[in-house]
């Protein structure tokens, strides 16, 4: 049976972070801005998964579940806001939230 | 021996008395500060009469008899102990002092009575008999340099007493001062005697001194540099310009600090350190011409002077500088015995004077008194003795001291012709100056107003102090009289186990009465000798010419001031010294002081630095504060610089094999 080589992973995993980090960094909308985010959570999750398979170990799935946890919190917590936001300011642009600033 | 088991009770009543008064004082009458202030040092007196009496009854290997109370420093080989001695010398300026000290805090309840600041010139005073004996009764160099600076700053609070006067705190700022600059040469001296003998306790010193040779280089130098303290606190020439100053200060600080006993304390160290200075002849020979140049230089300035206490201010220098001579010619029991009738008569000098001034509303200027003399009788004949003793007649305390002196500079063991000369030429002039101060003030015709002054004698308690110090001014100096029909003197043989137990080997027959008794002449001739010997004959001629001057015919001073003009206004502006300092030294060190060291080093480089740092701080901050600009993409794009550049950097490292 032919294996796919864990490089491809990898390579995926890359591709999928860096168009996670260049929509983090380019994009305006808040909520763009957290799918970026989850882009970037997955694809380390993949990495993480790569990983565990080609060394047969546990470790790395344990991690995902963590990573998906935390993920599903950071949505939570990070919806409720960009709503309480949208509510009050109309345009969901992160230049515009500068407010905790002194 | 009670007091001889506890020296320390002689020092604490008056630091107790200055403490009392200093604390509580403020709000009581002075009844009670006068009962605290005199109190404690006529106990302090009392206890110096019992330790005299105690030590009378030692045997010579008792003496000096030292008392170790506490052990102040130890720094490896550096052992301070808080330890005070008595031997000959110390109860003959203990007496001195105390007994002085005691007369003038009685003479000056009545002197200050009408001024303010009543308690804290008693605490002073207290404080400053405190420091004094402290100085006299040391046993080491260290203990003795905390009475050498404690009389010092006790000089500078009471001449400074009337700070509203800013002539009073100026004069107050130069006289510590100017002795700061001696006391630099003394504090060397001090650490350098440490170097040389790994001792400052002059026991062990003298003793290391006797016993191993040490090279007379060295000993020169110690010697001078401890005469360099001598000659600031003792104000000789170049550094005796504060004590004119210091006259600022109330009449009876004059009379104790700046003419009975602080200022003598530089003669006293020297002779206290005596096996040093006479191991060291050209320290010796410095000693003796500073001494002798300083007698007669401020004697002539005292020719001119019109303020009465300026007048008897160069006095004291001259008679100091009498001092300097007698030790440096190598009799220091001379010496010593100037300093004691000096305090006599100049105490009563300084403080009749300030009778005069008193009775006189406060007036200081000569010229503007006469005829005093009626009116008030007790001063004018207290001060009329204590003008004979210091002018050096026969009979009175002042004669024996110089003449003894004047004697050891012709004859002893380092005579010099010059020095005597000018010691004889100084002996003229202190009879003219002093007399025509008794001219000026009691005799002639009054000049000044009697309408406005009342002219009234002192009260009791400022007279009979007088009248004490004018007995001792008489009689003190006879303790040396049988020297003068050829006998011994009892004053130098009783100070002799003090200069002669470490003298040179050389020097030891010297205050020996074995050998005095050699040359002695039939006693007849000896007294004929010494009653017209050239400094009796000098001081008649002072009295004469200052009887004619300023009684005869009144006119000859201001044609003699116009024939030789100049060297009159040189004298009245006393040599133009004051000025000459200011130019040379005062004025380009003010300059230095606020150019370089103020604009320069303190607000160009101090005060950059400081400002500079804070400066780059603020601006580096105001830089960095840009990145925390609030935009979340601009963080976003700084951590994916991080990012990167760590991977980077752990790609170089792992490429590269470093781990």
């Amino acid at each position: 049976m032919n294996v796919i080589p864990i490089s491809y992973y990898l390579v995926l995993s890359a591709v999928l972070f860096g168009l996670g980090v260049i929509a983090f960094v380019f994009k305006r909308n808040v909520i763009t801005i957290f799918m970026s985010i989850e882009l970037m959570l997955n694809a380390v999750n993949l990495a993480f998964i790569a990983f565990a398979r080609a060394h047969n170990q546990l470790d790395g799935l344990v991690f995902v579940f963590f990573v998906i946890v935390v993920a599903a919190a950071e949505a939570a917590v990070g919806l409720a806001l960009v709503i309480m936001l949208a509510q009050n300011r109309q345009p969901l642009s992160v230049e515009r939230m500068n407010h905790l600033k002194l | 021996m009670p007091i001889l088991d506890h020296l320390w009770i002689i020092l604490a009543l008056p630091l107790a008395g200055a403490a009392i008064n200093g604390l509580l004082g403020k709000r009581w009458p002075q009844s009670r500060v006068n009962a605290v202030a005199v109190g404690s040092v006529t106990l302090s007196f009392l206890a110096v009469l019992e330790l005299v009496r105690e030590f009378s009854q030692l045997t010579a290997d008792q003496i000096p008899f030292v008392g170790t109370y506490f052990t102040w420093i130890i720094a490896g080989p550096f052992h301070v102990d808080f330890a005070l001695a008595v031997d000959q010398l110390t109860v003959v300026m203990l007496l001195t002092v105390s007994f002085v000290g005691m007369l003038i805090h009685i003479y000056s309840t009545g002197y200050m009575a009408h001024e303010g600041g009543y308690y804290r010139f008693f605490s002073y005073l207290n404080l400053f008999m405190f420091f004094m004996l402290t100085l006299v009764m040391a046993t080491n160099l260290i203990v003795m340099f905390v009475g050498w600076e404690g009389v010092g700053l006790c000089s500078y609070l009471l001449i400074g007493f009337w700070f509203l006067k800013q002539s009073a705190t100026d004069a107050g700022k130069k006289a510590f001062i100017t002795t700061r600059i001696g006391d630099f040469g003394f504090t060397v001296g001090v650490l350098l005697v440490f170097a040389t003998f790994q001792s400052i306790d002059f026991g062990t010193i003298f003793k290391s001194l006797a016993a191993n040779p040490i090279s007379e280089v060295t000993l020169t130098t110690i010697s001078i540099l401890l005469f360099t303290g001598a000659v600031g606190k003792s104000a000789q020439l170049p550094l005796y310009v504060w004590l004119p100053d210091a006259m600022e200060g109330p009449t009876p600080v004059s009379a104790l600090i700046h003419a009975a006993t602080m200022v003598t304390a530089g003669v006293y160290m020297v002779a206290r350190m005596n096996p040093l200075f006479s191991r060291a002849p050209i320290a010796m020979f410095v000693v003796a011409v500073v001494g002798a140049v300083t007698a007669f230089y401020s004697a002539t300035i005292g020719l001119v002077q019109t303020d009465i206490k300026k007048v008897l201010a160069y006095s004291t220098v001259s008679q100091l500088g009498y001092m300097f001579l007698a030790c440096g010619v190598g009799s220091y029991a001379a010496g010593i015995f100037h300093l004691m009738t000096h305090a006599f008569f100049k105490g009563i000098l300084f403080l009749a004077a300030g009778s005069v001034i008193h009775a006189m509303g406060g007036n200081q200027d000569m010229m503007k008194m006469g005829g005093l003399a009626k009116k008030i009788p007790v001063t004018y004949w207290t001060m009329l003795i204590a003008t004979l003793a210091i002018a050096g007649i026969p009979g009175f305390a002042g004669f024996f001291s110089k003449d003894k002196i004047l004697e050891a500079a012709a004859s002893g063991p380092h005579a010099n012709l010059l020095l005597w000369l000018l010691g004889v030429a100084g002996a003229g002039l202190t009879s003219f100056y002093m007399f025509r101060l008794v001219f000026l003030t009691f005799f002639g015709t009054p000049r000044f107003d009697e309408h406005q002054v009342h002219v009234h004698e002192s009260p009791k308690n400022m007279t009979i102090p007088l009248i004490i110090l004018a007995f001792f001014s008489i009689f003190g100096g006879w303790l040396a009289a049988r020297h003068f029909v050829g006998g011994p003197d009892y004053f130098e043989r009783f100070l002799s186990p003090v200069f002669s137990a470490y003298a040179p080997q050389a020097e030891q027959a010297v205050g020996n009465p074995a050998a005095e008794s050699a040359m002695a002449e039939s006693p007849a001739l000896a007294l004929f000798h010494a009653l017209t010997g050239w400094p009796v004959i000098v001081a008649v001629l002072g009295l004469v010419l200052a009887w004619w001057f300023y009684i005869k015919s009144p006119d000859a001073p201001k044609r003699l001031a116009k024939s030789a003009h100049g060297l009159y206004l040189l004298l009245l502006n006393k040599y133009y010294v004051d000025e000459i300092y200011a130019a040379l030294i005062v004025r380009p060190l003010l300059w230095i002081s606020t150019r370089v060291l103020w604009h320069g080093v303190d607000e160009g480089l101090i005060d950059g630095v400081v400002n500079g740092s804070a400066h780059v701080a603020r601006a580096s901050g105001g830089r960095l504060r840009e990145l925390q600009s609030g935009n979340t993409r601009s963080y976003a794009s700084w951590v994916l610089v991080g990012v990167v550049g760590f991977t980077v950097l752990l790609l170089v490292l792992f490429v590269t094999g470093v781990h």
